[in-house]
């Protein structure tokens, strides 16, 4: 036994689980880089910019436990800086746009952050509505965001000044790069030290406190990782339909992104991306069926019917049967 | 009269048929003609639009025999919320996935601005007909949509004009604090000062507001003779009722409203919406061939059409007999021949479309009825007089529109 | 003619007085939300939806079954609450055991169901509601002309608001529902039947927002989207009185329409914002609202 490299138990499984975990993301990933040839890559695009919304109003929820009913102000935010500065500026790239944009985001995330992280629970949800409502009052009165009629025309320019990005295979590479890298810090934040920490607050918040943990700048940091992304996701989702508008500020929109990631199940890493598409599908198909009138409906149905059965969402349920059945 | 048009239709497309056989299905893009209706189904603009407008574009079709050019004319549609996104998005999937080849309907102005540009990169016709921005067809139009019912301008031009002609020279602006707001208040005061009058006040309120009663006693404050509601919906709706309550017109004020449609009108009643003067594309009651079609609708729908349902129907006719005329589905081509053809129905007088998109057509003052002069539920305007089609709408010289050699 | 901060007197009393009404409405909202969120602890996003059924049924009532506004009065808050009472024991119920979050979560889900059903039978352009007869025209006060309904809105909303605030604080009932605030499992050991008082609770808080539905239905178009707009600022309002707090809710509401009235005369494109940056402004300087406790 003497020079073994032999594993215990425990960290073979580890291993094991980490493998299967990687060969999942292959499988999708490959996936994705088919999907345009069977499914309309506009739709598929759309699905990517909600799901990585998604995802990152999941990581406050779901990692951080915070309920933020605010977060359509950073998609919106996101949205319109890009898509302002690539219609006034047209030597400007896409990829640089959409960098503006997300940093605007996170600059307001943290102002949010400071004025909100100190709150718990419903006041919590409550002061982000609040402040998500004045950034939506500031873009309908804003000269520089179209008020009602929105932003349109955004060009979608060339990739780095080398790739067009007019046609919509080209752009849906794009999209999915985004979303790739977006997905990936969240998984990093997640499975990071600091991802763990966050996860104690979310058990225990005054057992962190004691433990010595500065449980504020944890939050804030989180909620800014957060913000960023929503930002993100809005800047990329301007460059593909080349607008930005006041829906996605409105807080109908954080609400929507709440059912999103109910729906997939709230603390998974893939629930959020599952629950965008389901959602968006449904919008889609449904907006053109003779029952389109019901949509609104139809989606508080699911939100009641979520939150009174199945609180785990899909991947959630999914992740609980595969636990009881083979281990 | 529409047993008429209804036969007419359908000789004319028999005797085509005959004529030119299968010659004519060849130029057809596929084997049906594909019309998309895209409104709000569901918000705040569902009742001036919505459903009401699908079943006017479907009396179109099935009064056209259901199809044209030999080839089945095929309905369908889309909910946008408002949104322009929403909506672009189903343009663009109409466009790549169900070969549309006319959208029809659309409200919001942000919605109809948003698809025509996706139409204009992708190809295809689109006919506006619930907007109300003037920017549609100026400074955003393009070669691909057509605005059909009214605008702006002529709401502005209209009614205001009309008002300092009766002596309302003296105004205050109750104007919505944002882009569209302000847009009509500047055109407001334009026609107001070139008229001779004076606008003596205002106040900017958010958008939206429920609660005006700050602002209408600020109004009864500032002794103007007129009282301007540069907004609209459910804005408009809420100053009108709330001026009513706190007595504006009873104590010597008029209130001229800018934008407001027969629904909105028949919602608030005519107790608080009596003796508002506006400036309307269409109204129902206003002849023998319009009450005509309107009782058709009515039998269908259950209430009395708005303009901008009654312009679905229009539009969508003179688009099929252009298509029918031009003998093929192709956008640009179908395009001219609809401007080439003037526009005479139960809904447009006068109409002609222009080079920047803009059907003009004559408008009408109204004003609305008193309980005691109305004899039903729908009998709610009284037609005062007609704006000329050339008079109505923004001159061709002021336009920006890029389709405009000025 | 006095001049108070260059608008004369008459205006800046009038103007007073008209937010002091929206105040009233504001107060007898966030007091029904406030009611709930002292017991159930959950933050109810039914509530504007709740309202815009008290108008609903009330124009209902009118018009199908002869219904007049006084007997509205009455009547509405008892359909509506029971409503309430039944949506309580069939659904919230069952996610009580659960974190309060599930409960904004589902009330949510709730109002658009009821929205969106609504809109889809009536439309959205909204139908108007008689004032009634005793209550048309108007007083002059001298510094304003005010139309009777309004001054009544006003006078109904406080009686109501002061007999929820006197029944919560002066009596057993009060009581119990504080005493069940704090400590429910202790309640239940002595006897009181807490899950009963759940129930009645959350229809009471549903009832006050259905009359004041009944009360705004003459004032505004009643449509089914009426409530969702304004229950975003009465939410404001709750967090700055502070969460649960009975006197707070009221107190705020009223102070809320005055300096929203204000807003309306110096900065009148601020109107819809002043609350939200009141509501910052308080929590920076105490988190737990004005009128909270600081947990």
């Amino acid at each position: 036994m003497a020079t073994t490299h032999s594993l215990t138990p425990a960290m073979q499984r580890q291993r094991s689980a980490r493998m299967r975990r990687n060969m999942l993301y292959l499988v999708l990933l490959g996936l994705a880089l088919l999907a345009p040839l069977a499914i309309y890559p506009v739709f598929l695009m759309k699905v990517l910019c909600f799901a990585l919304f998604a995802c990152a109003f999941n990581l406050l929820l779901g990692f951080a436990g915070l309920l933020s009913f605010g977060h359509a102000a950073f998609l919106a935010t996101g949205g319109y800086f890009t898509g302002i500065m690539l219609s006034s500026y047209p030597g400007l790239t896409p990829e640089a746009g959409i960098l503006i944009g997300t940093l605007a985001a996170v600059v307001l995330g943290t102002f949010f952050g400071v004025l909100s992280i100190r709150r718990q629970g419903i006041y919590f949800a409550m002061v982000t509505l609040a402040l998500a409502q004045m950034v939506y009052f500031f873009f309908i009165q804003a000269p520089f965001t179209g008020g009602e009629d929105g932003l349109h025309g955004v060009p979608r320019g060339e990739l780095f000044g080398l790739i067009s990005l007019s046609d919509n295979l080209p752009m849906y590479y794009f999209v999915l790069t985004v979303f790739v890298i977006g997905f990936a810090i969240i998984q990093r934040t997640v499975h990071s030290p600091f991802g763990q920490v966050l996860k104690a607050i979310r058990e225990n918040e005054p057992r962190a406190v004691s433990l010595g943990y500065n449980v504020d700048a944890y939050k804030l940091v989180a909620f800014v990782i957060s913000a960023g992304l929503a930002g993100l996701a809005g800047s990329t989702k301007t460059v593909v339909f080349q607008l930005a508008s006041l829906t996605d500020a409105h807080w109908h929109m954080s609400g929507e992104v709440i059912l999103m990631t109910l729906l997939g199940g709230v603390g998974t890493l893939f629930g959020p991306v599952v629950g965008a598409g389901l959602v968006v599908s449904l919008q889609t198909q449904l907006a053109q069926s003779p029952i389109g009138n019901w949509v609104s409906v139809i989606l508080g149905a699911i939100f009641v019917i979520c939150v009174l059965s199945f609180r785990s969402g899909i991947v959630g349920e999914i992740q609980k049967l595969v636990r009881k059945n083979f281990k | 009269m529409i047993f008429n048009r209804k036969t007419l239709a359908s000789s004319i497309a028999l005797a085509a048929t005959a004529l030119v056989a299968s010659g004519a299905q060849a130029q057809m893009s596929n084997d049906e003609l594909r019309i998309g209706y895209l409104a709000d189904m569901s918000g705040t603009y569902r009742d001036l639009a919505g459903p009401g407008g699908l079943e006017a574009l479907k009396m179109a079709v099935e009064d056209v025999g259901g199809e044209v050019n030999g080839v089945p004319i095929e309905v369908f549609s889309a909910d946008d919320r408002n949104s322009a996104d929403v909506g672009a998005n189903t343009v663009r999937g109409w466009v790549d996935q169900e070969n549309v080849d006319l959208v029809a309907g659309m409200v919001a102005s942000s919605v109809s601005i948003a698809v025509s540009k996706v139409l204009e990169e992708a190809g295809g016709l689109a006919i506006i007909s619930g907007s109300a921005a003037s920017s549609i067809t100026n400074e955003h139009c393009t070669p691909n949509h057509i605005h059909w019912v009214y605008d702006t301008y002529p709401l502005a031009n209209g009614t205001a004009k009309a008002v300092v002609e009766q002596g309302g020279d003296t105004w205050f602006m109750l104007t919505a604090d944002y882009a569209f707001g302000h847009a009509l208040e500047a055109d407001v005061t334009k026609v107001v000062e070139q008229n001779g009058g004076e606008i003596i006040g205002g106040v900017r309120h958010p958008f939206p507001t429920s609660d005006f009663s700050s602002y209408i006693l600020q109004a009864q404050g500032s002794g103007a003779k007129i009282v301007g509601l540069a907004n609209a919906g459910s804005d408009t709706v809420n100053a009108i009722k709330t001026a009513s309550q706190f007595g504006l017109v009873q104590s010597g004020q008029q209130l001229a409203g800018l934008l407001i449609f027969l629904n909105d009108v028949h919602a608030m009643g005519l107790e608080a919406t009596q003796g508002l003067l506006l400036t309307t594309g269409w109204y129902w009651d206003m002849d023998e061939q319009s009450r005509e079609w309107a009782q058709r609708y009515y039998d269908r729908v259950g209430k009395m059409p708005t303009m901008v349902q009654a312009g679905v129907y229009s539009s969508t006719m003179h688009y099929l007999n252009a298509v029918e005329a031009a003998g093929t589905d192709e956008a640009q081509a179908v395009r001219a021949q609809m401007a080439e053809t003037p526009v005479e129905d139960f809904f447009a007088r006068n109409g002609r479309i222009r080079e920047d998109g803009r059907m003009v057509h004559d408008m009408y003052l109204a004003e609305v009825k008193s309980p005691e002069e109305s004899t039903g539920e729908w009998d709610l305007y009284e037609i005062k007089s007609t704006i000329p089609a050339d008079e109505a709408y923004r001159p061709l010289a002021e336009s920006q529109c890029k389709l405009v050699q000025n | 003619m006095t001049i108070i901060f260059g608008v004369p007197l008459a205006v800046f009393m009038g103007q007073l007085m008209l937010g002091l009404i929206n105040g009233a409405f504001y107060a007898l909202l966030s007091l029904g939300l406030a009611v709930i969120f002292g017991l159930l602890k959950i933050i109810n996003f039914a509530h504007g939806a709740q309202y815009m059924l008290g108008a609903f049924v009330a124009m209902l009532a009118l018009e199908y079954l002869g219904i007049n506004y006084w007997a509205a009065l009455l009547l509405v808050p008892l359909v509506v609450g029971t409503l309430g009472v039944v949506i309580e024991r069939l659904i919230l119920r069952r996610i009580a055991h659960l974190d309060h979050l599930y409960g904004l979560l589902l009330t949510y889900g709730l109002a658009l169901i009821l929205e969106g059903t609504l809109i889809n039978i009536f439309g959205v352009s909204g139908s108007s509601y008689p004032t009634p007869e005793a209550l048309q025209g108007g007083l002059n006060l001298g510094f304003m002309f005010l139309p009777t309904y309004r001054a009544w809105v006003l006078v109904a909303a406080l009686v109501v608001c002061g007999g929820t605030w006197f029944i919560i604080e002066r009596t057993r009932l009060g009581a119990y529902l504080r005493a069940g605030t704090e400590n429910p499992a202790l309640m239940q050991a002595f006897g009181v039947n807490v899950p009963q008082l759940i129930t009645l609770t959350y229809g009471f808080g549903v009832a006050l927002a259905a009359f004041a539905g009944v009360l705004a239905a003459p004032l505004y178009p009643v449509s089914p989207t009426m409530g969702s707009s304004l229950l975003i600022v009465v939410f404001a309002v709750v967090v700055i009185g502070g969460m649960g707090s009975i006197l707070g809710a009221i107190i705020t509401g009223l102070a809320m329409g005055l300096i929203e009235g204000l807003t309306k005369v110096y900065y009148p494109e601020a109107a819809n914002t002043v609350i939200f940056l009141v509501m910052i402004l308080v929590l920076l300087l105490r988190p737990a609202g004005l009128f909270g406790k600081e947990a």
